[in-house]
């Protein structure tokens, strides 16, 4: 028997489709990474997503909602794999275990579970980390061929799990400070960004390597668009902010801010641009608010960048802007059909 | 090359056209019996005419339109009433309703007809007159009486739409018809611009129906109409709805609760201009229509049936497959399923689908809604679903009226996209039905406080009345006993012995008493006010007397 009230017909796009299709969108992001990093992160991708379906499971089951279904529709997955990718390789596995279990437990399902959360649960997961452990979140890998030592898959594992490094390898001789955090540090030490840019770490745009993973994202978010899986406000109105904020200082006093280029390529950017701010559950639902809420994430990406304590801003400013999604929602409601005209 | 414009969303679900509109209309067979409800139109019931045991020719007023808003049944066929009752109807209510049930003899005769061959001789009075006595309504689905849609009005009428659209998936009935009887669409489509006094007559049909744009091109040219134009539109659901339909031929958008007509334009689909053309040059009452059998049946295909042919006694001349387990009246979007298998072929039924488990496989559970706006991109009233659908949950139905409740068509476009299965729409007639429940039960109260108050006055008043007669019997019996011979002076000087005086005083308290209850009788505060405030209670009445009619129009924008 069909329903019993129209329409009959749906048409057949479930919500474990859409999602699917944005992991998906990671994977060229994800393997720019393996080739320029290691495999490293492969293996706190896995950690993290059994630890969010492990969670997942556990919070439906508490509250007696049906499991299966809502397994299957990879909204879990997703965020641990965008918690995975926003935190060092090298972390030690408790810690992703750590920031993943928090965010689908506390952020997603004390909220209500998904469609609820207010925020994005994998930057409510970051924040947690980085302020809990921040020296871990430093942690990074230096790029292939540019360490002095590089670690065998194995010998990653063994750090991963057990912290321990091969001897005579000291943890500096692997990992490194990010660009972004690497400029903040040397123009603190009054260096000049023309002379920071001449590092080695630094590549045509942004970071040896991290600029090409964030390309790897931007080719995701292409298809994303492509797919109609996300609109172009988001991704648009936040890059064009951060590229406009960014160019004025650099405009104004280009030896203390570098180009807007270089912020576009490094960090989260990217990432947050295509794969986070577009969290459809956490960001407006109109397209001016869309406008509005990207724009203003933009902004606070730099500001936290350029002026805050922390290296990267986009957690923060994803959820800052979060806070504000009812109320960027509550006015932006656009015209309807026949009521354009000056009164409703 | 016309510039069409625009609507805004709208989706693209499988037509599921070509199975039934290959072949030609066929004369359904004369069914074992007939049941006709008398209400299949919008407004008032039908006024019973005849009585069980009678018998009735072909045509024969059944019911005759009561009061305003109201149209006329017919017998589809003659034959003997055998009873006049409730029974389950084509309806989305679900709730029974009165038919007449009609047993056919056979010879299908005809009442004598008044057909008319020059119908510009008749007064526009008269043929409005003629096409409410023959019960045509508007055949897209809204079944509203046409007579009331074909006055001039104030405002001039420019355009008269004529729908051929037919954008729901599955029905091809309008099709069938454009196809085969394009020359009397056309010459009542003259009659209804006559009425109107409407410059030109644009005539959309989506372009995935070649044959009926050709047919219907070829009627123009042929019956040598003038200002009057055959107009491919996209196809895109819901395009046939009335208010997307004249948006993209025209530009222009009526709003929920406006008249196209007040902008501008009038919209009849193609079926009731045929209707309303064999109403008045041929005589014949709308007693039969063209309906689409289709989806779980072996021979999908267009039927001419008569009005109150039970279903399944149609739906089997196309061969019902065996698993069929119900009927949908209408297409897959908005259509209803029926309550019974048996009843009654309507004015409003364009569409029987047999319906299987298989042709329509239940909805996977209901996910929770993620945001995705999916349900927003494809609104064609431009609302915005995900917030209707939140407080329509939560009951906030303020909120939901704040945020274009009654603007929704209903159209279904929300709920077909929806990747996490919501029923949405399911949710919005909820919350509408809520909200007019609550302006009822307010209605209620409203007029128990009224007939409270009055009674409550109207207490006061004879209290008071009783006081003032009491107070003039006593005055008069005292000025009859003033008029009486002078009294002892004595008598005078000692006031307090005198039981005149005491009277008298006694009097004055009474009359102060009543004087007293009168003033402390406030006034209400539904008198004594202020302009503006018997501005804004206008427009407060206004605004639930538009509610109301929507309550009643809601089927109006049906594609």
């Amino acid at each position: 028997m069909p329903g019993f009230f129209s329409p009959f017909i749906t048409r057949p796009v479930s919500v474990s489709h859409i999602m699917l299709n944005v992991l998906l969108a990671l994977i060229p992001g994800i393997a720019l990474y393996v080739w320029f990093y290691g495999p490293a992160i492969l293996v706190s991708l896995t950690l993290a997503s059994v630890t969010a379906l492990a969670t997942e499971a556990l919070m439906l089951k508490a509250q007696n909602k049906p499991v299966t279904p809502c397994l299957k529709d990879n909204t879990a997955l997703l965020t641990a794999w965008l918690l995975a990718l926003s935190i060092p390789p090298l972390a030690p596995w408790w810690m992703v275990v750590v920031g993943t279990a928090f965010a689908i437990s506390v952020s997603k399902h004390l909220y209500g579970g998904l469609g609820n959360n207010p925020f994005n649960p994998a930057m409510i997961g970051y924040a947690v980390l980085i302020i809990s452990f921040p020296v871990y979140m430093t942690h990074w890998l230096t790029p292939n061929g540019l360490g002095e030592v590089s670690l065998s898959f194995l010998e990653q594992l063994n750090y991963i799990f057990q912290g321990v490094l091969p001897d005579g390898v000291k943890l500096d001789a692997i990992t490194m400070a990010t660009p972004l955090d690497t400029l903040k540090t040397q123009l603190h030490l009054n260096g000049q960004i023309k002379d920071i840019l001449d590092m080695p770490i630094y590549g045509r745009l942004a970071g040896i390597g991290s600029e090409w993973v964030a390309a790897g994202f931007v080719l995701g978010g292409f298809y994303l668009l492509a797919r109609r899986l996300i609109s172009w406000h988001i991704p648009v109105a936040y890059l064009a902010t951060l590229f406009i904020t960014a160019g004025i200082f650099h405009l104004l006093d280009p030896a203390h801010y570098v180009e807007p280029m270089f912020h576009w390529f490094s960090g989260a950017a990217m990432l947050g641009a295509f794969f986070i701010l577009t969290d459809p559950v956490t960001s407006p639902t109109t397209p001016r608010g869309k406008i509005i809420f990207a724009a203003g994430a933009g902004l606070l990406t730099y500001l936290i960048r350029a002026f805050g304590g922390f290296p990267d801003g986009m957690a923060f400013a994803t959820l800052l802007m979060n806070i504000c999604v009812p109320l960027i929602d509550a006015y932006t409601q656009p015209k309807i059909f026949g009521k354009k005209g000056a009164q409703s | 090359m016309r510039t069409l414009y625009q609507f805004h969303g709208g989706i693209h679900p499988p037509t599921n056209k070509t199975q039934s509109n290959q072949t030609p209309i066929k004369q359904a067979a004369l069914p074992s019996k007939l049941i006709i409800p008398l209400h299949q139109h919008v407004g008032n019931n039908a006024r019973v005419m005849v009585e069980a045991g009678q018998h009735v020719l072909k045509g024969q007023l059944l019911g005759a339109p009561e009061g305003h808003l109201s149209s006329a049944v017919h017998a589809p066929t003659s034959g003997t009433i055998t009873a006049i009752d409730m029974q389950p109807v084509a309806h989305a209510s679900g709730i029974p309703d009165l038919c007449v049930t009609l047993i056919p003899d056979g010879r299908d005769e005809w009442i004598a007809r008044e057909s008319c061959c020059d119908w510009q001789g008749l007064t526009h009075t008269e043929l409005r007159h003629r096409l409410r006595q023959a019960g045509v309504v508007g055949l897209g689905g809204a079944v509203f009486p046409s007579d009331m849609k074909l006055y001039a009005h104030k405002h001039k009428i420019k355009t008269l739409v004529l729908n051929g659209a037919e954008c729901e998936p599955y029905i091809t009935c309008d099709d069938l018809l454009m196809r085969e009887r394009a020359a009397e669409i056309l010459l009542g489509v003259e009659m209804m611009r006559a009425l109107l006094y409407a410059e030109e007559v644009l005539i959309g049909i989506e372009d995935n129906k070649p044959e009926a744009i050709d047919a219907m091109r070829a009627a123009v040219a042929a019956g040598k109409h003038e200002r009057m134009e055959v107009i491919a539109v996209p196809t895109v659901y819901p395009g046939g709805g009335a208010k997307q339909l004249i948006r993209v031929l025209t530009g222009i958008e009526v709003a929920a609760g406006v008249r196209s007509t007040n902008l501008g334009v009038q919209c009849f689909n193609v079926g009731t201009a045929y209707s309303a053309w064999r109403a008045i040059h041929h005589g014949e009452p709308l007693i039969s229509r063209i309906v689409t059998v289709t989806g779980n049946v072996g021979h999908p295909q267009n039927f001419e049936v008569l009005i109150g042919t039970p279903m399944d006694e149609l739906v089997a001349q196309a061969d019902q497959l065996p698993d069929t387990s119900g009927y949908i009246m209408g297409g897959p979007m908005m259509g209803v399923l029926m309550p019974s298998m048996q009843v009654g072929v309507v004015k409003a039924t364009n569409c029987i689908i047999a319906a299987s488990s298989k042709l329509f496989p239940k909805a996977a559970p209901a996910l929770p809604c993620i945001r995705c706006i999916r349900c927003a991109d494809v609104c064609p009233a431009e609302l915005q679903p995900q917030e209707l659908y939140w407080f329509s949950k939560a009951k906030n139905l303020d909120k939901a009226e704040d945020y274009h409740l009654f603007d929704c068509i209903e159209c279904g476009a929300c709920s077909y996209v929806c990747p996490s299965n919501i029923p949405l729409v399911q949710y919005y007639r909820f919350a509408k039905s809520e909200i007019w429940a609550q302006e009822a039960a307010k209605k209620s109260a409203d007029a128990a406080r009224e007939r409270h108050e009055f009674r409550e006055s109207r207490i006061e008043r004879e209290k008071r009345e009783k006081a003032e007669k009491l107070a003039a019997r006593e005055k008069s019996a005292v000025e009859a006993r003033a008029q009486a011979p002078l009294q002892p002076a004595v008598a005078a000087s000692n006031p307090d012995a005198d039981p005149e005086n005491t009277m008298q005083l006694k009097i004055q308290i009474a009359i102060d008493h009543a004087k007293e209850q009168a003033a402390a009788i406030k006034p209400k505060n539904t008198e004594q006010l202020t302009p503006q405030q018997l501005a804004e209670i206008a427009d407060i009445e206004a605004r639930r007397a538009r509610i109301h009619e929507l309550a009643k129009d809601t089927s109006d924008g049906q594609p």
